[in-house]
């Protein structure tokens, strides 16, 4: 494997085809955890891992599994990774499971894990299955943690509060009072506020898009417009 | 026919045999979590219990001193529940038990109420709620101090009439623009202690849910 083939995975992974600013693909942890640094960050991570299992675990049967029975076979190795990686988690982060319980089996039907197996995973060699589900998961904790902390600074006026769960009281001290005596503003940490945010992230990518384009003269349709749209 | 029938078997075949596989690492993983999980889970539950019920109060292990309590409508359960035992030097001294106030703003509050043996509320905490963020979740410990102001109520404290909020004449404080919430937490908490009141001697009891097993057996 090239270095050239592991940068390109990576571009299209955290950049070119970011899943949630570009694909705008596992829509229902983004809406429903971002509204915090240390939620996001997690179930990001947690998505990472399982999307990097789960390539690589799936790139090496991809040839001996039969056509017919190969998405059942994907989603039942994607849900055993998940489980495994929910009971991990119960067992050493309990703090953080109580906060993203719910939210992990749903990784299962996060539609980006299934989406990139089908597209990557099931037609290439494992190095690379596993590097592709890393990058789309990196690319997708980034929009996470970006939505997150913005909607917690304008939701609560702080950011990074609540690490202490994740990493122990090592992180308590970590909170960084924004806005000091912030009385909170309700839509940024309910479900609209994640739209509302979303859309300006996506905006604000397509116009970086865009003006990189410009600069290198070169017109063509960006795969940002035709996929977001 | 018989061609198809081999290849439809040897798919069934290959399911089988991903799902056996999938199947015996998550008993794997299930085997070595198991302790870990069932430990966190204990620690977390006495953490809770400890924050109603201050260790000072007792010197059992408390987490396995239980009688299980049938539903209820004064605790507003609607399944058997399980209440925590405290005893201090062989005598009771306090009890925690769930309780549920069913009309909160947006569904069901869940309560532990820790009372001690006289009858006095030494703590209160919400364990589940679907409050309003930032209006009605001041319920919540990590949000607002509110919920400490159970801390020492009895029947010689408050009257009937006193538990109530503020707003309907009664003793309790509760904050502008969210009075539904404290005024269903209130009421369960209220109902708890008469609750504790009239079940006093079968929630002490000495190895209650021992002796329930055993007439089981």
């Amino acid at each position: 494997m090239k270095l050239q083939e592991v940068k390109d995975i990576l571009h299209n992974g955290l950049w070119k085809q970011n899943t949630g600013v570009v694909q705008l693909l596992g829509m229902c942890p983004l809406l429903a955890v971002s509204n915090s640094v240390v939620n996001a960050v997690s179930l990001g991570l947690a998505t990472t891992l399982v999307m990097a299992l789960s390539g690589a675990s799936i790139s090496p049967i991809r040839n001996f599994v039969p056509n017919e029975v190969r998405i059942p076979v994907y989603i039942l190795i994607i849900a055993m990774l998940v489980t495994v990686v929910q009971y991990l988690m119960n067992a050493y982060m309990y703090s953080l499971y109580i906060v993203l319980g719910i939210f992990i089996p749903l990784i299962v039907t996060n539609c980006i894990v299934l989406a990139r197996i089908e597209a990557f995973a099931g037609k290439n060699p494992v190095l690379p299955a596993t590097i592709d589900g890393f990058a789309m998961g990196l690319g997708l904790t980034a929009v996470l943690a970006t939505l997150g902390g913005l909607r917690e600074i304008l939701g609560h006026g702080t950011l990074f509060a609540g690490f202490d769960l994740a990493l122990g009281d090592m992180a308590k001290g970590w909170v960084i009072t924004v806005v000091p005596d912030y009385h909170g503003f309700l839509l940024a940490i309910l479900p609209p506020g994640a739209f509302i945010v979303l859309g300006l992230l996506i905006a604000g990518r397509n116009y970086l898009t865009q003006r990189a384009e410009k600069k290198s003269k070169m017109i063509k349709i960006s795969p940002a417009q035709t996929s977001a749209a | 026919m018989k061609r198809l029938t081999k290849a439809t078997l040897r798919t069934a075949l290959n399911l089988l045999f991903f799902t056996v596989i999938g199947t015996a690492i998550l008993a794997f993983t299930f085997s070595i979590t198991f302790d870990r999980i069932a430990q966190s889970e204990e620690t977390a539950k006495l953490k809770l219990i400890n924050q109603v019920a201050p260790q000072s109060m007792y010197d059992n292990d408390l987490v396995k001193d239980t009688v299980t309590l049938p539903a209820s409508t004064q605790l507003g359960t609607a399944q058997d529940t399980v209440a925590y035992r405290g005893r201090l030097k062989g005598r009771p001294s306090v009890v925690v038990l769930e309780a549920i106030a069913p009309d909160g703003y947006s569904g069901k509050i869940g309560l532990i109420v820790a009372i001690s043996h006289e009858g006095v509320i030494s703590g209160v905490r919400v364990v589940t709620h679907k409050e309003t963020p930032g209006l009605g979740d001041y319920i919540d410990i990590a949000k607002n101090q509110w919920i400490s102001l159970f801390v020492g109520a009895s029947h010689q404290r408050y009257q009937e009439g006193d538990w109530k909020v503020k707003k309907d004449g009664g003793q309790i404080d509760y904050m502008a623009g969210a009075t539904i919430t404290p005024r269903a937490i209130a009421k369960a908490v209220h109902s708890a202690l008469h609750y504790f009141d009239e079940n006093r001697e079968n929630l002490f009891a000495e190895n209650a849910d021992e002796k329930a097993k055993e007439g089981t057996k």
